[in-house]
């Protein structure tokens, strides 16, 4: 379970990985079979800020990565995601990010399962990976 | 023993309580209005809440700010193509008759100049002003960073 953000996004990435939390809790012991990935569009600063105790707030189980520019570029390719700094004078550090707000569904040998979209309830995101084991 | 107990449970509610309370300044009521604990100042917060107008004239709600942040703005998440972006809204129109939103992947308050690290259960006051009513004071609830909303559905 694959969604890319920032730490300083709040509104969106919020969003986004509390649905995971619950869908993590409603999964009870199948939990253990599942993923959660938060990978970093803005990585640097979020290696600054701290990427592990965004994710730790929210679920253990989040795994948050940050690789270099070039690893990021890589990532968002591969999920064919796009994702773009914008100049924004009144926010921290005059910028902020914009994304693709999907969550990505991927099999354990790297296998790609679907695409869910920003908004899609806790409900049915656990109904789809149930349907999988 | 008895007494501990009530007294304890009415602790345990009041921030429940508080959540759903309404703020009203002529035709303008505001409810609903909470927040995302923050991990220290670094990072912006959010504000939500919902706005209705029940009188006949169309309202905005123009300014926005609290003492617990020096940059308060509304924002708009708008996506597009599966693509989230923010942009900076200078008002939010509330037409007669209708309530308005500000909430998850919508219209929100962004604080981006946080004074202090925002604590779930601790609360903050907005003071929002519009066009036409002026301005209402509004306690915040804050609640954990995973919560995703005023988590008040029992009041209504």
């Amino acid at each position: 379970m694959v969604c890319f953000g920032f730490t300083n996004c709040p509104d969106v990435c919020p969003t986004t990985l509390s649905e995971v939390v619950q869908v993590m809790g409603d999964l009870g012991d199948d939990a253990a079979f599942v993923q959660p990935i938060f990978i970093s569009i803005n990585p640097e600063r979020d290696r600054r800020l701290g990427l592990d105790a965004f994710t730790q707030a929210f679920h253990p189980a989040i795994l948050g990565l940050a690789g270099d520019a070039q690893a990021t570029k890589a990532s968002a390719a591969s999920f064919k995601i796009f994702f773009a700094q914008e100049d924004a004078p009144e926010a921290t550090d005059g910028y902020t990010m914009s994304h693709s707000s999907a969550l990505y569904l991927v099999g354990p040998k790297g296998d790609w399962l679907r695409q869910l979209h920003h908004g899609t309830p806790a409900a049915d995101i656990l109904a789809d990976l149930n349907s999988r084991f | 023993m008895k007494t501990i107990l009530l007294a304890t449970a009415l602790l345990l509610a009041a921030p429940v309580a508080q959540a759903c309370e309404t703020f009203t300044i002529g035709d303008i009521s505001v409810e609903r209005a909470w927040s995302r604990a923050s991990i220290g100042t670094d990072r912006p917060g959010v504000l939500y809440l919902e706005i209705t107008n029940a009188g006949a004239t169309d309202d905005a709600l123009v300014g926005i700010a609290t003492p617990a942040d020096a940059m308060l703005m509304l924002h708009e998440t708008v996506v597009k193509g599966g693509i989230a972006s923010m942009s900076h809204v200078a008002s939010i129109s509330v037409a007669a008759g209708q309530t308005v939103a500000l909430s998850p992947g919508g219209f929100h308050g962004m604080l981006m100049g946080l004074t202090e690290a925002l604590t779930e259960g601790a609360t903050f006051p907005v003071t929002l002003t519009f066009a036409q009513a002026g301005s209402v004071n509004v306690t915040v609830d804050v609640l954990s960073m995973r919560a995703e909303g005023p988590g008040c559905d029992d009041a209504k």
